[in-house]
């Protein structure tokens, strides 16, 4: 038990610490540095869960192994649902100032 | 039922409960992810941030996430002295964070970026406020723990309650890894 701890401690430090030194030093393009700390992490997401809350170590039915997928389910269904409905609701909703030139509203001054 | 089964059941439904709070924050990260572009002419994230002070804030509460471990471990092993110090050290760390979290808030709010300002910020205060909120209720679950480790000692009982208090702090860091990545990193990328 004090190893896992241990392990999951150690791993969570250069993980974070990797991703802080990875975007103060920038040192890959604007989108493989998103993706790669955004990886980073999730991998530290699960180090803790299997090293701290112990997930996946139940004996018999493993209820909280799976109200944790569907949890992480529904939130990435959430999350990126949300970001791509918004964005492309931004994308297509014109501006006052396209609306006023589109529409041939003419603007006293 | 056996005491080991009501600790069970308990535990299962103390899982539940972080599960749905964890949708909370999802929700809160979605709305984080969608409106921090909007600062409405206001300063933006990489204005107001300072990452290594958030470096320190992170590592800070990881540790503490390793020192709740470590008080665990000490209540298995039914040493009361041991549980209470690491307890104690837990608790010290977290009070640490929850005042770095509020000298940021306070030197936002007198820099004029307050939840007012924007959209950007008001997601941002109400995202990492409610990260906030549950460190403190957290804090205080933790005192009055120690407390009763102290009168009562480690029994069956109190045990079962504080398998699930190192679960919620275990629960705590983990959002925090996100906020961290999400809100404060993602700024300077």
């Amino acid at each position: 038990m004090f190893k896992s701890y241990l392990l999951g401690f150690i791993l969570s430090i250069l993980l974070t610490v990797a991703a802080y030194l990875l975007v103060v030093n920038n040192m890959l393009s604007q989108g493989v540095l998103i993706i790669v700390i955004l990886a980073l992490a999730v991998i530290q997401l699960w180090v803790q869960l299997i090293m701290f809350l112990h997930l996946g170590q139940e004996t018999g039915p493993r209820w909280k192994l799976i109200s944790w997928i569907s949890t992480a389910s529904v939130l990435l269904i959430v999350v990126i649902g949300s970001i791509v409905i918004m964005n492309n609701l931004n994308y297509h909703v014109p501006s006052d100032q396209e609306i006023i030139e589109n529409e041939g509203i003419h603007q006293s001054h | 039922m056996s005491h080991t089964e009501t600790h069970e059941r308990s535990l299962l439904g103390f899982w539940i409960y972080l599960m749905t709070d964890l949708l909370s924050f999802g929700v809160l990260f979605a709305t984080y992810a969608v409106l921090s572009p909007n600062t409405a002419g206001g300063p933006n994230a990489k204005e107001l941030f300072s990452l290594p002070f958030v470096l320190i804030e992170t590592l800070i509460l990881l540790t503490s996430s390793f020192t709740v471990g470590l008080a665990m471990l000490a209540v298995f092993k039914q040493a009361k002295q041991q549980a209470l110090i690491w307890f104690g050290v837990t608790f010290l760390l977290g009070l640490t964070f929850l005042g770095m979290e509020l000298y940021e808030f306070n030197n936002l709010i007198a820099e004029g970026a307050s939840w007012e300002r924007s959209a950007f910020l008001s997601s941002f205060f109400t995202l990492v406020g409610t990260h906030g909120l549950h460190i403190s209720v957290g804090l205080l679950w933790m005192a009055v723990s120690m407390v009763m480790i102290w009168k009562r000692g480690l029994t069956p009982f109190i045990n079962s309650k504080l398998t699930r208090l190192a679960l919620f702090w275990h629960f705590l860091d983990i959002v925090w890894i996100f906020i961290f990545t999400i809100v404060y990193l993602l700024s300077y990328v």
